[in-house]
């Protein structure tokens, strides 16, 4: 019996500290590296894996490039936009538009969904039926997903895909059936589909972060990098591009831990920091989930905050105005909800449409913040929704 | 027929606090090595508010371990009552006291369903806290459509984050330590009552309890309500602490369990001490500060509390039996 439960506790010991506990989620592709960045330099350690130089420089590119589209609704916009034809898939309305969808197990695909269903009720004249199914998160699931939305009629599929590569054949059959397919958020590992949205993506975010930490704290300060967990394609990019820039600036980099997106072991970890180093200069995070633990353990230690860098969600925003933090808030914006449905109606009409679809990914800083800062909005909103134009705002996302 | 025994080693062997005083001295001495802040007092107490949460965990578990069970379930209790805390409360700063006898409430009644499952349904416990924490996760996940909803008050959080400033000598005391005496204390007088004798000799021979006229079911049910209880308390520290997540109570179960088995108290029941458990807690976290100070990687922390478990369960098998 002992025997039996120590054996069985230690399987369970090594299940409960990998949970994926992503706040945003993922990029296109680049799963694969050539793995030979910048060599090591300041306490960064070894460049990740998951790091394609190619992608990198394009991503940082598109940080400075300028949009096409009405300039007050980013989700409209494209960057570098090369159009496709869509002619051949023109169709009278109304229309049933199905989506398969990877899952809605963090706050962010939750606000990301109720995005997507309010821009579907503003058009309401021209969609008849809207069909979502959520695949919990599970690969096999979103396969027999996609596999029975192909045989209910619908005139086009939208998929934001679970994993890139296991999902890519369900979406090459659906191509194959005809009927128009739009890739969203987290990509596939084929040019099938109609068109590819996301934003620029996690070598940006993690990029413009470094960027203000290394310019805002005091020159040869300490760097502490919180990063979720290892192994995640975008948060990976993320620490990558951030790396990068450390590196670059001769940032001293004294840590890089995982938190496991828990509050606790982050506010754990840094009060540690905190107690070693005396003082930490900066604070680099790869998503905003736990940033507000971090602040509070500063606040908690009696120290200042340092600056630091979280996410647009409501919580991190309302501490960062509060306190008046010297704090940024690069994106993943959950305003991409809403770009798919707009495609799919404009390629059903046979409007041409850019593919990819990069949209833009914006910043929120000191100068901006408070546009973006709503004290009615619940804790984990994320600011960066476009969402304050939807029928039911606000109520639908509280 | 009785094995004549030599008394003084086995006392030091079973059960008994030395050994894990030494080790956690002895680590005490490595982390002032490096950090000779580390005694003082303001980073004392803030370590100590900090790991009174998982303290009281293994004080719970101890219970539960001694009489001959596990429970596995404290963890995903704890992430349930602070996702239940912050979606009751919802900011509203006069909600606190209610929603703590709630979740009081709830964690008992936690506890009475695994105790009589175990006891009356004879499923092994390790089965039925295995059900319940699957149970747990997945209700709350479904409760909560798998983000959580709403925040704790400040008011709420108050225990588990502030603390009595200014105190001559010490600077500040934080709410959770104190929280951890009174409860120690609690604990130390029920294992020396009645109950908490009867409990060990549940553990040690259920057999022989139940001949010499012991309500085992009843002794095992209280022991698992004790842990549902503690597991409260913990979850009001936590969620005071850090805030609602999901995270909240992530692999706390193993924490607490190393740290019973860590202090002595047998897997499998019968032999330990409330305070051996309490203070392998405490060995735990400052092993894994030292570790932090030393550079090596957080990620080894479950690596490492799978070994301690490993190497107790081990070195308790070549224990000489006591009876």
């Amino acid at each position: 019996m002992t025997v039996l439960a120590v054996s069985a506790l230690l399987v369970l010991a090594a299940c409960s500290t990998d949970e994926p506990t992503t706040g945003a989620s993922g990029s296109p592709s680049g799963s694969t590296g050539s793995g030979t960045g910048p060599g090591t330099g300041s306490g960064t350690g070894e460049q990740s894996k998951f790091f394609v130089q190619a992608d990198y420089d394009q991503q940082l590119a598109l940080l400075d490039a300028a949009p096409t589209g009405p300039a007050d609704k980013p989700w409209e916009q494209a960057l570098n936009p090369e159009m496709v034809e869509t002619a051949k898939f023109k169709k009278p309305g109304p229309y049933k538009i199905c989506f398969s969808n990877a899952g809605l197990n963090n706050p962010w695909r939750q606000v990301g969904f109720k995005t997507m269903r309010a821009e579907v009720d503003t058009h309401r004249g021209r969609i008849s039926e809207f069909v979502h199914v959520d695949a919990e998160g599970k690969d096999q699931k979103q396969i027999a997903d996609i596999n029975d939305l192909l045989g209910k009629g619908c005139h086009a599929l939208i998929v934001s895909p679970n994993t890139t590569a296991t999902l890519t054949p369900a979406v090459e059959a659906a191509c194959r059936k005809g009927l128009p397919v739009i890739v969203f958020d987290r990509g596939v590992d084929t040019t099938c589909p109609v068109t590819f949205i996301n934003p620029i993506g996690g070598y940006g975010f993690g990029h413009v972060a470094a960027e203000f930490v290394t310019q805002k704290m005091k020159r040869g300060g300490k760097v502490l990098a919180l990063r979720i967990l290892p192994g995640v394609d975008v948060l990976e990019t993320r620490w990558s591009a951030a790396k990068v820039a450390f590196d670059k600036a001769g940032v001293d980099v004294v840590g890089v831990e995982f938190t496991d997106g828990d509050p606790a072991r982050t506010k754990k970890i840094v009060n540690d920091y905190i107690q070693r180093y005396g003082t930490i200069d900066g604070v680099w995070m790869d998503a905003g989930a736990v940033a507000g633990a971090a602040v509070e353990a500063f606040e908690d230690a009696g120290k200042p905050v340092p600056p630091i860098n979280g996410e647009d969600q409501l919580d991190f925003l309302k501490l960062w105005k509060e306190k008046k933090l010297t704090a940024i808030a690069p994106t993943y914006p959950t305003y991409q909800w809403r770009t798919p449905i707009i495609a799919a109606l404009k390629i059903l009409d046979g409007e041409r449409v850019p593919n990819p679809w990069k949209l833009p990914q914006p910043t929120i800083t000191q100068d901006n913040l408070d546009e973006y800062v709503d004290p009615s909005m619940p804790p984990l909103h994320y600011a960066m929704c476009g969402c304050t134009d939807l029928p039911g705002y606000p109520k639908r996302w509280k | 027929m009785r094995i004549a025994r030599p008394p003084q080693l086995l006392k030091v062997r079973s059960g008994g606090l030395t050994p894990i005083i030494v080790i956690l001295a002895v680590l005490l001495v490595l982390l002032t090595a490096r950090q000779p802040d580390f005694l003082s007092p303001p980073s004392l107490m803030s370590f100590l508010g900090r790991s009174a949460p998982v303290v009281l965990l293994a004080a719970g578990q101890y219970f539960v371990i001694v009489s001959g069970e596990l429970d596995l379930s404290v963890g995903s209790l704890v992430t349930a009552q602070v996702v239940i805390a912050a979606r009751l409360i919802d900011g509203d700063p006069s909600a606190g006291w209610p929603v703590v006898v709630l979740l009081l409430a709830f964690g008992i009644a936690v506890g009475l369903v695994n105790g009589l499952v175990t006891t009356l349904l004879r499923v092994p416990s390790f089965i039925t806290t295995l059900g319940m924490f699957l149970i747990l996760v997945g209700a709350v996940y479904l409760w909560s459509d798998g983000a959580p909803k709403g925040s704790l008050s400040e008011e709420f959080r108050r225990l588990g984050r502030s603390a009595f400033e200014d105190v001559p000598a010490l600077g500040r005391i934080p709410y959770a330590l104190v929280v951890l005496l009174a409860v120690a204390a609690a604990a130390l007088v029920l294992t020396r009552s009645d109950f908490g004798r009867t409990l060990v000799a549940v553990g040690g021979n259920p057999r022989t309890a139940e001949l010499s006229g012991v309500r085992v079911w009843r002794a095992k049910t209280m022991a698992f309500v004790l842990s549902g209880l503690a597991a409260t308390l913990a979850a009001v520290l936590i969620g005071g602490y850090s805030g609602v997540s999901f995270q909240a109570g992530a692999g706390l179960e193993f924490g607490a369990i190393t740290a019973a088995v860590l202090g002595g108290v047998a897997l499998g029941g019968g032999r330990g001490s409330v305070v051996g458990a309490m203070l392998g807690a405490l060995t735990l976290e400052t092993l894994f500060t030292l570790m932090n100070f030393y550079g090596v990687s957080g990620a080894l922390e479950p690596t490492v509390q799978g070994a301690i478990i490993l190497l107790a369960v081990a070195a308790a098998s070549f224990r000489v039996p006591s009876r």
